[in-house]
């Protein structure tokens, strides 16, 4: 067969964050690999366009021939997006992603993340408004990391932010969408991008929230800590096509009972 | 004169720039973001900036983060 039945439906509409557009819905993280070539290999494999790092201070006397992580993950060919993942407060936040946009020549995109407290990782909403209006006013393009609840969702919206991106569970726990009907409230109401960010563990987690309808899934450690990591980038990168090709299909309705698929008539009984 | 690094004392000759500091760090050929006291300068004031006794260096990278 030289033409497969995808090629001929409609192409989908791209992923919009900050007027620049994407073909892969699926963003990934540059953490807890084994080692540089390992990232670079899943990150590859993931076909993800926007990619996270983190801000982090130089070891003084590590050996300069030591590839840096954007030698391997390089900003012409991927959307980097610094994180202000270990920041506690709206003060070391901003201070972060001013630190990293210095860092990469006015690159202003950034995903704001403040916590609440180690055990939880959850995010601080207070210090997270602070720091998101701080940002924006300086001009940032800001994907803020918030709770699943609807009525801040749409605040940080309303404030500016680029993309709204509730977690689907705590990071790193791997337990999935534990409340898809919060996403689907955030949903309706959006006029931004709104992605999951943590709480993917492996792929039908990434296929229920495109299945939502959401813009996009932000992963990390469901990549890195799988026993094959390019595997499971490759296996989610399947997940989030085909969860975004069932939201576009848009799914049968739920019923309690059964219904026959087979017509009754003709029956020889 | 001493000057703090990242959290740890660094002794640097009187009047050294931040390109110096730089160049000691062999970072010059990646990509690297300074604070000096808190404040960001930028790549093109690094060889004009003289660094003081007991100023508080900041150097950071990116690394894998998710």
């Amino acid at each position: 067969m030289t033409n497969t039945v995808s090629s001929s439906l409609p192409v989908d509409k791209p992923l919009t964050v900050a007027g620049k557009e994407y073909k892969s819905r699926l963003l990934v993280g540059t953490g807890k690999y084994k080692d540089l070539a390992e990232t670079k290999a899943a990150i590859e494999m993931s076909g993800a366009e926007i990619v996270t790092v983190a801000v982090r201070r130089t070891n003084i006397g590590q050996n300069a021939d030591e590839p840096n992580l954007l030698d391997v993950i390089s900003p012409d060919r991927y959307t980097i997006l610094p994180n202000t993942a270990g920041c506690y407060t709206a003060k070391d936040a901003v201070r972060t992603c001013k630190l990293a946009r210095e860092l990469l020549g006015g690159h202003d995109l950034v995903k704001l993340e403040v916590l609440g407290d180690q055990k939880t990782l959850y995010p601080n909403v207070t210090e997270t408004l602070i720091a998101a209006e701080t940002l924006i006013k300086d001009g940032f393009k800001v994907m803020v990391y918030t709770t699943d609840d609807p009525l801040i969702a749409k605040r940080l919206e309303e404030m500016g932010c680029v993309a709204v991106m509730p977690l689907g569970a705590p990071i790193r726990s791997g337990l999935g969408i534990r409340n898809p009907y919060n996403i689907k409230m955030i949903l309706e109401n959006a006029k931004v991008p709104i992605l999951v960010d943590a709480g993917v563990g492996t792929a039908s987690d990434a296929s229920i929230a495109m299945e939502l309808g959401c813009g996009g899934v932000l992963m990390n450690t469901a990549i890195a800590a799988a026993k094959d990591p390019i595997r499971m980038a490759n296996a989610m990168r399947l997940a989030v096509e085909s969860g975004r090709e069932a939201w576009l299909a848009g799914r049968m309705p739920r019923k309690l009972y059964a219904s026959a698929s087979s017509p009754i008539d003709g029956l020889i009984i | 004169m001493q000057i703090k690094v990242n959290g740890e004392s660094l002794e640097l000759a009187d009047n050294a720039t931040i390109s110096v500091l730089v160049t000691q760090m062999l970072l010059e050929d990646q990509r690297y973001a300074i604070e000096v006291n808190e404040e960001i300068i930028s790549r093109s004031q690094h060889v004009t900036h003289f660094l003081s006794d007991g100023d508080q260096v900041e150097v950071v990278q990116a690394i894998g983060g998710g």
